[in-house]
């Protein structure tokens, strides 16, 4: 298939389709209405259901029961309509449903703006609704990757029975970039899902719930969901430009803010100064391990992002101390130039590590 | 090659139908492209832009606070853009609309009466055309014919329209490949 242009919004839509979700459920919120936009048009076309809900409450709860049932389902809104969702979330992570939760990220908190922001990294990463659950959350940096992590994030929700996040800014939702896609998944060529309420005429029934009145059954449950995420760890995955042997600074960036960088560090080079970027892909699980090797080789860590600092935690967390970690945010929709970044690292670089 | 370009106007006057326009042929072309609207309050409030930028290798930031160019085809876009362009840049000015001359002398000016332009050529709607041909004219960035295949296969469903547009495109690109002459001779 040739290369097309398409936002971000779009290319998520069809690299949904393209993993053979056949079912949108939804509330318009900007700065993604193009996603629920494509959806309405494009799934009528492939015999595929778009419902515009009354609430993101009763979106996310529609896809407890279309997941329920064995489907391959996504909802995508952004930040205070995601905030909607966290119930039907939490309860999805209990129930152990497979869903994809597409979050074009704006400025908060509370209605905030419609400009880009990373200000949910807390909301995605470390829960979100209430209970101890994890989902997986990924962030692309590329409308190419908006496509391709969309459609693995349904193989991932299904491996682990567990929803997953993908994390975007505005920027990412808005911008055009060429696109293609790799494969075309036919919805009744999935495997079968055992443990979806289809019917029982034959078989034990299936219950889908996440109701544990008995502490002894619950704690057994919680455990069995700690080892899951556990195992979820393998699934860390980073990239990195210009991060090879001793540098400087390394960056650490996800999303749209990692290719400002990559810009920033572009411009430092005739200036002599060796900057590279970790760029997480993955959030939740963080890829803490790579993330140590590369910053060892760095003098400085400087965590960059759209919010007033809340992935330099989990950096902070990683590095234990064993280097010194700079924190440099925009927030309220501002996005930083290169030339503001590259200031920053320039003067991190010429700062003298204590 | 790394190119970063504003393109803005009214909402209305087709900025962001040319910014595709000229991304799309920046990726037949063989380049890396980013097309970036602004989406925000700011495109309330009448006026409206996009960023393109075209790589040959990938695309970092997808805005831009010093563009290599800029197309502006009102008033307060030039007022807003003319400063940010990078010395030796490239500006494109509707001059249809702007009663005044550029400030900067340290860029490439192409003044170009856009409207009056398009409505010689049959539509004052094809007025950002003009402004189109004229930046790649004077950029010599993408093939015009690129331009106009791509402008082609878009319009495919309204063939009458196909011509003016070209013509358009054809009329501002005369204009700056003038100014890319006229610059180069003058640097020389």
């Amino acid at each position: 298939m040739a290369k097309k242009l398409m936002k971000g919004c779009e290319a998520i839509g069809e690299a949904a389709i393209h993993a053979g979700c056949r079912l949108f459920f939804g509330y318009p919120i900007t700065p993604q209405n193009e996603i629920p936009e494509y959806m309405s048009g494009r799934l009528p076309q492939v015999g595929g259901v778009f419902v515009q809900a009354e609430s993101e409450v009763a979106a996310s709860n529609m896809l407890y029961g279309a997941s329920g049932a064995g489907c391959r389902c996504i909802t995508s809104s952004s930040s205070p309509g995601i905030s909607l969702m966290m119930e039907g979330v939490s309860y999805m992570a209990g129930s152990e449903l497979p869903v994809v939760i597409v979050n074009i990220m704006r400025g908060g908190p509370g209605l905030g703006g419609i400009l880009p922001s990373q200000s949910d990294y807390f909301q995605a990463t470390k829960g979100g609704g209430h209970g101890d659950y994890r989902v997986l959350v990924l962030a692309p940096s590329t409308v190419q990757e908006a496509a391709d992590l969309t459609m693995e994030a349904f193989d991932l929700a299904d491996k682990y029975r567990n929803p997953v996040i993908i994390l975007g800014d505005g920027l990412i939702g808005q911008m055009m970039e060429p696109v293609e896609f790799s494969r075309n998944v036919d919805p009744s060529a999935l495997p079968d899902k055992p443990w979806a309420t289809t019917g029982c005429k034959g078989r034990q029934r299936n219950i889908i719930n996440s109701l544990y009145l008995k502490p002894e059954e619950l704690e057994e449950h919680n455990w069995h969901l700690a080892a899951k995420y556990r195992e979820m760890a393998k699934e860390a995955r980073h990239a990195t430009y210009n991060a090879d042997g001793e540098m400087d600074v390394l960056v650490v960036a996800y999303g749209t803010v990692a290719r400002i960088t990559r810009t920033a560090i572009d411009s430092l080079k005739e200036k002599g100064i060796k900057a590279g970027l970790f760029r997480p892909v993955t959030l939740y699980p963080y890829p803490t391990e790579a993330l140590v090797e590369a910053a060892l080789r760095a003098r400085h860590v400087l965590v960059t992002e759209l919010s007033t600092g809340q992935m330099v935690e989990d950096v902070r967390a990683a590095l234990a101390g064993r280097r010194p970690v700079e924190f440099y945010g925009r927030v309220g929709g501002m996005v930083m130039a290169a030339e503001e970044l590259a200031e920053q690292i320039e003067k991190l670089a010429h700062a003298t590590t204590v | 090659m790394y190119n970063e370009i504003i393109l803005a106007g009214f909402g209305g006057q087709g900025v962001l139908l040319i910014g595709k326009l000229l991304t799309y042929a920046g990726m037949n072309a063989g380049l890396e492209v980013t097309w970036m609207p602004a989406y925000g309050p700011e495109m309330r409030g009448g006026t409206c832009n996009c960023t393109v930028v075209m790589s040959d290798r990938q695309v970092g930031s997808p805005i831009s606070s010093k563009p290599h160019a800029i197309i502006v085809l009102n008033l307060q876009s030039i007022d807003k853009f003319e400063p940010l362009v990078r010395p030796g840049g490239i500006m494109v000015m509707n001059t249809s609309l702007i009663n005044r001359s550029a400030v900067r002398h340290d860029i490439t000016v192409v003044p170009v009466a856009c409207n009056q332009i398009a409505v010689e050529a049959g539509s004052a709607k094809a007025a950002n055309m003009v402004a189109l041909g004229a930046y790649i004219g004077a950029s010599g960035l993408v093939d015009l014919a690129l331009v106009k295949n791509t402008l082609a296969e878009k319009f495919a469903a309204r063939p009458k329209l196909i011509g003016i547009n070209h013509a358009c495109l054809d009329k501002g690109f005369e204009i700056g490949a003038g100014a890319r002459a006229g610059a180069t001779a003058r640097s020389c």
